[in-house]
């Protein structure tokens, strides 16, 4: 019992990382803008923050120079994207390349700098954390940023669904024409959004190296989540809701496969990952099949529920011309 | 920004010239597109020297420094070759699938595969210690092929069947292929506990030009191995079928006009299999060109990006298979001298900025940009 909340608590930790960057993403395409340089921006985020707060020793003041910086990166793809033109895919695929390579360059040598830097509080809840089970998945010693991540989903989920800018926000991902007609900006909200996406992948990139697991690791210090998290935008439906529900499950599943490495006994039988650790590159197998899995379930419900993909992802609006 | 902002723009401001911005009707001529990628590799450049300043490096010395190190003599050629040879598989398989703007992502883990389909012909083993040179060279092509070709399939009915994202499922097979290698690295047929296999024995090496340096001296530690020539023939075989035949036709209908293609009658989600299938082959060709030519066993880390750096090479050379082998030539150079340039992400970031210059200049292939000077009002 003792270890299954260990990884659930865990879990949600890690998967706060991929919470950000998945709603992230959602904003993004809701606005018609598909961003594939997710993994890139979170990269940016997670160097930034790490660079700035090793320089000033200020993770705080890391964290918000690492969401602004992932958000300028981000303008590169609306750019290219919204004004001219271009493929989302290929632009997207570009913006990472781009954003790999300036956080490397960039990055160099903060790699010594681990145990130096400061990093950003953990604590618990009081009240809450007496709730029994609850209270020790999510309120016992987790990082500010957990809890950051339990406010912001409501309100992320409220400004979409009930608020006249998050009815604008979908309507210039569904039918740009006609919200251009009422005089609400395509182009210039679609760039928000798009910015919006960068700040938040930054806050998951910088949440990684301030606070998950403190330090900077080249490319290893995201290892893929930012591309885990697109394909958690199909699975959530680009709902926030949703999408917290997958990110902690995954970020479960994360620790999971780390920490049953651990007991020589499982449920009573004997550990094939503890007694032949090579078993163990299975495992780590496990969370991107897992991805290919929840693209699957996610496919099929958006085409059984008829819902889903906002209508004008992945299409650029050229105002006057025929089409969405 | 549509054609009447920019006309308003330019005259709030009073620019001695007028920039106008209209969409092409007709076609550009055929030098543009060519011209306009050279321009945006030298731009890139610049932006690369502007960065690698900006970080406390010395842009010039480190351009120079990759020139000398990758074209300076026939022996630092023909290894400018050697990495140049995955490098022309990954961009023809990805220029493949582009083609019919399926985004295969996962050149990298078809390269593992590749890789691993070969290595298991000597190390399971498939055939005897001493079978004959050819015999293994056939062997391990149609292993490496047919393994990446299964980890193309996967992506690719999961695409036909139920709409999976290709991105998405493409790219986590790359890291699940990683892992697999890992696995069989370490567990299976490590060496003295070492993340290695074992030295394939020579009769399972690719012919390199070194191994005429005994007759003709000139090749003497040419290290450039036969993979070239699979290289090129797999180009010459993809740019027919691509141009000339009835298959290709298709394949670029379902790019350009995937609803023409279905009412022509061409069946998507078949083709969608075999070009994914194809694409994972060359790429898993890859792999075993540069384990049974270079590594000459089994290891981690055999690719550093080649997967990923044949997407920008396929889009550099405008999807065309044999305009792959000259860009692959250039993108060689970057990864063999950049490894000795410091900080060690510079080559990624040149690769990124080169990307991010060409996606942006294909505006100018859309649309007519005319400067005309403004006469005085």
């Amino acid at each position: 019992m003792d270890f299954i909340l260990i990884i659930l608590a865990s879990g949600v930790a890690t998967g706060t990382v991929l919470l950000y960057a998945t709603v992230g993403e959602a904003f993004s395409e809701r606005s018609g803008i598909l961003n594939l340089g997710v993994e890139g921006m979170m990269l940016i985020g997670a160097m930034t923050a790490y660079k700035v707060s090793a320089a000033t020793n200020n993770p705080w003041l890391g964290l918000l120079v690492a969401m602004f910086a992932a958000g300028a990166i981000s303008q590169v793809h609306a750019f290219i994207t919204i004004t001219l033109q271009s493929d989302q895919v290929v632009s997207g695929l570009a913006l990472n390349f781009l954003a790999i390579g300036i956080s490397l360059v960039l990055g160099e040598g903060l790699t010594s700098l681990r145990d130096v830097v400061p990093s950003l509080p953990s604590f618990s809840i009081p009240v809450l954390v007496q709730i029994p089970i609850l209270g020790r998945i999510f309120f016992t010693n987790q990082s500010v940023m957990v809890y950051l991540g339990f406010i912001f989903v409501p309100l992320a989920w409220y400004y979409i669904n009930r608020t006249r800018p998050g009815l604008h926000l979908r309507a210039v991902g569904e039918y740009p024409a006609a919200a251009d007609t009422l005089g609400i900006g395509v182009y210039s909200l679609r760039y928000f959004y798009v910015f919006v996406g960068g700040l938040l992948a930054g806050l998951g990139g910088a949440t990684i190296s301030l606070s998950i697991s403190p330090g900077w690791f080249g490319a290893l210090t995201t290892a893929g989540q930012g591309w885990i998290a697109i394909g958690l935008v199909i699975f959530a439906q680009w709902n926030p809701v949703r999408a917290a529900f997958g990110a902690y499950t995954f970020g479960a599943l994360r620790r999971l496969v780390l920490d049953i490495q651990g007991p020589a006994t499982l449920l009573g039988f004997a550990n094939p990952f503890f007694y032949n650790p090579h078993n163990a590159f299975f495992l780590k197998m496990i969370p991107f099949a897992f991805t290919i899995v929840v693209l699957v379930i996610g496919s099929r419900e958006a085409n059984r529920k008829r819902i889903g993909t906002p209508s004008a992802l992945g299409l650029p609006y050229i105002r006057g011309q025929r089409g969405l | 920004m549509t054609d009447t902002d920019m006309k308003k723009s330019a005259s709030r401001f009073k620019l001695p010239f007028s920039v106008k911005i209209e969409p092409r009707v007709d076609d550009p001529p055929k030098w543009f597109s060519p011209m306009l990628s050279v321009i945006a590799v030298v731009f890139a450049l610049l932006i690369g020297a502007l960065v690698i300043w900006l970080g406390g490096g010395e842009p010039w010395k480190a351009y120079a420094h990759i020139a000398r190190y990758s074209f300076g003599s026939v022996g630092v050629l023909s290894d400018t070759m050697v990495k140049a040879i995955p490098l022309m598989l990954v961009g023809l398989a990805c220029s493949l699938a582009f083609r019919m703007k399926l985004w295969n992502i996962g050149a990298e883990g078809q390269f593992y595969l590749g890789a691993f389909g070969a290595s298991m012909i000597v190390l399971l083993p498939v055939l005897p210690e001493d079978a004959p040179k050819w015999l293994f060279i056939i062997t391990m092509i149609i292993s490496g092929m047919l393994f990446g070709a299964l980890w193309g399939f996967i992506p690719g009915f999961l695409k036909a069947k139920y709409n999976v994202n290709e991105i998405i499922s493409t790219l986590m097979m790359n890291y699940i292929a990683i892992e697999w290698n890992n696995y069989f690295i370490y567990a299976v047929w490590s060496e003295g506990g070492f993340q290695m296999s074992r030295m394939f024995q020579r009769n399972a090496w690719l012919p390199r030009f070194s191994d005429l340096g005994k007759t003709i001296p000139f090749f003497r530690g040419l290290t450039t191995h036969m993979g070239l020539l699979f290289a090129i023939i797999a180009a010459v075989i993809l740019w027919w079928i691509l141009a000339k035949s009835q298959w290709g036709y298709e394949i670029r209908l379902i790019g350009d006009n995937p609803r023409a293609a279905e009412y022509a009658g061409v069946s998507i989600k078949k083709n969608v299999v075999l070009v994914m299938m194809l694409s994972g082959a060359l790429a898993g060709l890859a792999g075993m060109s540069e384990i049974t030519g270079v590594v000459h066993r089994l290891q981690g880390a055999i690719s550093p990006g080649y997967g990923y750096t044949g997407i920008i090479i396929a889009w550099l050379a405008k999807l065309n298979p044999l305009a792959v082998i000259l860009v692959s030539i250039l993108f060689g150079a970057l990864i063999l001298a950049g490894r000795e340039v410091q900080p060690s992400g510079i080559p990624t970031l040149i690769q990124g900025v080169i990307i991010v210059a060409l996606i942006a200049s294909d505006y100018f292939l859309r649309n007519r940009v005319s400067i005309t000077r403004r006469m005085e009002e």
